[in-house]
């Protein structure tokens, strides 16, 4: 049996629009940060549902280097993450907008 | 032969480039033969392309020599080429020549001067800068030339700038003309709008082609140029003061050739001056009221170099009459004329005031003929051509104006007679007063008795005085021997009118024109063989020249500095710069608004960013779907 094209894109918007509503309303910045991550990924779906349907390796391709980014993102992100934990006891976002200039 | 034009200009512009390497290590005589040999090569090479045009057949003579691309941007395409034909090669002859003469003269006048090589250094500039302006085949090119001999002029009237009299000559000199060159820059500009070219070969032919209100727009734009350069009302306010400068330099740029440019590129413009009849009209009238206003000055002046200034004025007038009048050929004519009296004039005050070490005026001279014999024997032949004696050279080219003067209209006719018994009457006023009468300069100072110059001073005088006395030669108004006209033809149409080709009028023309000279001579004989002083002709008004220095000076002192400090204290602080400022406030304050917008909640940026999503989708999707 095969899953139709259709059904993956379905999959992906559903996991693209919990990641964005999760943004949106959660306090939490590792929550947050998950929430980008699933979204990426519902984007890397999309990806690779395209290649396959469209007979495409541009797609697939692109997967990698969206995979490179996210790698190099969540470098940074969990770095000032932990540098924020360590001054602070909770790690709400919006304690952090004494930042702003 | 005749491609070897490009020497012209080249031998006093290898004469400068010469002096300012080496002036100073030459030194004092050597320097001024230099400049004097370039000119003379400059002369030889002028003579060489004459004869080389002269075999050449009616329409032939018209060669263009391009040397070199000098500008091309877009459309515009400026060649820096020769144009050789009768008109330019006429006024590069007595260019070269009466220069040739004026350095040699400049040798023995400037002895001792300690920025001698200098002086020949500028005026090789000056030569080479002339030579442009005649010889150029473009508008730009003639208008290089044109600011070469103002830049050179003003550098040779402060001369000796230690002098605030003389630096602030040459400042009055450059501001007065910059006038004029604003009227030939926007010339300039409609002329390549409507032409798309600024080379003569591709704009005067085609003249006809304009409508009538660009061509009296660009002739009165370009006759302001000239008014400037030419020193016509009312821009003619600089050229007395001009007279602060060395006197060869008064002869050379201030009487014969730089003051004559205006004329020249009257000249040379004239196919499109025909299409704009108007334009003709203001500059005779223009011209006739210069030449009168000037001579009534000229009456009164006791210095003897501003009396010749403002003569030289009266007759640049009387060559815009010409021009005005239709009768270019009487224009160049006159021009060639003028310009060996004139500069024969300036040279023999300059030998006067040499030998009466340097003083000017003539109320404190007289009975010098005893002990100037050749100065004064060669000024009297240049008196007698400018009072338009015959057969002296001013009287040919004189009547030859005023004869056209009156077909253009009687009333101008009128105004050039008076004139022409005005100078006849200063002429011989400054003739009694210099050379005649008594001895005034003993009374004034026992300096030592006055001298005769040094030969290199005396030999341009003779060649000039014979050139003076004959020059009338090469236009005679009979039908053969009108030899200039014969050879300026294929650049100017024919303008002799019914009139002067018929023999009574001439005749009548002439002899009225000599009665006006001869009834001048008397008076001014009546008036002053006896006595120096006669205030009575003299008055104050005339003196001050009309007031016009102070009234110019009132009107830019009052209310002129009036509207400029209202524009620099009201206009410019408040609109100008409050624009500026306003500009600037109005960023500020937006920009304090606008930083509310960063709040520091990563929840707001990410529904900005949601929502800009949305509509960027919803604006394709709408795009699309249309």
């Amino acid at each position: 049996m095969t899953v139709s094209g259709g059904a993956y894109l379905a999959l992906a918007a559903l996991l693209f629009s919990i990641g964005a509503v999760g943004l949106l309303i959660r306090r939490n910045v590792l929550v947050m940060f998950m929430c980008v991550e699933l979204m990426l990924n519902a984007v890397n779906l999309t990806f690779v549902t395209f290649a396959r349907m469209l007979d495409d390796i541009g797609g697939q391709a692109v997967v990698f280097f969206v995979l490179v980014v996210a790698a190099a993102e969540v470098v940074v992100g969990l770095g000032i993450i932990v540098a924020i934990f360590r001054r602070r006891a909770g790690a709400t976002a919006d304690d952090l907008h004494i930042l702003k200039g | 032969m005749i491609h070897a034009a490009w020497l012209i200009p080249a031998f006093p512009l290898a004469g400068f480039l010469l002096a300012v390497v080496a002036g100073k290590r030459i030194g004092e005589p050597g320097a001024g033969w230099l400049a004097t040999t370039a000119v003379a090569g400059s002369f030889v090479a002028t003579c060489v392309t004459f004869a080389g045009l002269h075999q050449l057949q009616g329409e032939e003579r018209h060669v263009v020599d391009t040397l070199f691309t000098w500008i091309k941007v877009g459309h515009l395409d400026v060649h820096a080429g020769l144009l050789i034909d009768p008109l330019s090669i006429t006024m590069a002859l007595f260019v070269t020549g009466v220069s040739t003469l004026i350095h040699l003269y400049s040798i023995g006048y400037m002895h001792g001067d300690e920025r001698y090589p200098r002086f020949f250094l500028y005026l090789n500039l000056f030569v080479f800068s002339m030579l442009m302006l005649v010889l150029a085949d473009n508008f730009l090119l003639t208008f290089l030339g044109w600011e070469g001999v103002g830049a050179c002029s003003y550098l040779l009237i402060s001369f000796w700038f230690e002098r605030d009299s003389a630096a602030t000559a040459g400042k009055k000199a450059f501001v007065t003309n910059r006038v004029g060159d604003f009227g030939f820059l926007i010339a300039m500009f409609l002329i390549f709008g409507a032409f798309g070219s600024l080379d003569y070969a591709k704009v005067l032919p085609y003249s006809n082609l304009l409508t009538s209100g660009t061509a009296t727009a660009i002739g009165l734009l370009l006759f302001l140029g000239a008014c400037g350069k030419s020193a016509q009302l009312p821009l003619y306010i600089w050229l007395p003061d001009a007279m602060e400068g060395p006197t060869p330099v008064s002869a050379l740029i201030h009487a014969a050739t730089m003051v004559t440019a205006g004329v020249f590129l009257m000249v040379r413009v004239s196919p499109i001056l025909t299409v704009a009849p108007d334009v003709l009209t203001v500059i005779a009238i223009v011209g006739a009221a210069t030449a009168l206003f000037a001579a009534t000055i000229a009456c009164a002046q006791d210095d003897i170099k501003r009396v010749l200034a403002y003569s030289t004025i009266s007759q640049l007038g009387y060559m815009f009459l010409a021009v005005g009048s239709g009768a270019y050929t009487a224009a160049l004519f006159h021009m060639i004329t003028h310009a060996f009296f004139k500069a024969l004039l300036f040279l023999a005050a300059g030998a006067v005031i040499h030998g009466m070490h340097d003083e000017q005026n003539m109320k404190r001279m007289g009975a010098l003929r005893r002990y100037l014999p050749i100065t004064s024997g060669t000024f009297i032949v240049g008196w007698l051509a400018i009072a338009g004696v015959p057969p002296f050279a001013g009287f040919w080219s004189k009547d030859d104006i005023l004869a056209n003067a009156w077909d253009k209209s009687p009333i101008l006719w009128a105004v050039g007679l008076v004139t022409a018994l005005l100078t006849a009457y200063y002429m011989t006023r400054q003739v009694i007063l210099v050379f005649y009468g008594e001895a005034r300069w003993q009374t004034a100072e026992g300096h030592a008795e006055p001298h005769e110059a040094p030969p290199t001073m005396t030999l341009p005088l003779i060649i000039l005085a014979g050139l003076a006395a004959v020059a009338g030669a090469i236009n005679l108004p009979f039908a053969k021997t009108a030899v200039l006209e014969h050879f300026l033809h294929p650049v100017l149409e024919t303008t002799q009118h019914e009139l002067v080709a018929s023999g009574a009028h001439k005749v009548l023309f002439a002899a009225i024109a000599t009665a006006a000279a001869l009834v001048g001579i008397a008076l001014a004989r009546s008036a002053w063989s006896r006595t120096a002083e006669r205030p009575e002709l003299e008055p104050d008004v005339l003196q001050r020249a009309w007031r016009v220095d102070e009234s110019v000076s009132a009107l830019v002192g009052g209310p002129g500095r009036g509207l400029a400090d209202f524009t620099a204290y009201s206009v410019d602080k408040n609109v100008v710069d409050g624009a500026f400022n306003g500009v600037a406030e109005l960023v500020r304050r937006g920009g304090e608004q606008l930083r509310k917008v960063q709040t520091g909640y990563v929840r707001n940026y990410a529904l900005g960013v949601a929502a800009g999503t949305v509509l960027l989708f919803a604006y394709v999707v709408v795009r699309v779907a249309n």
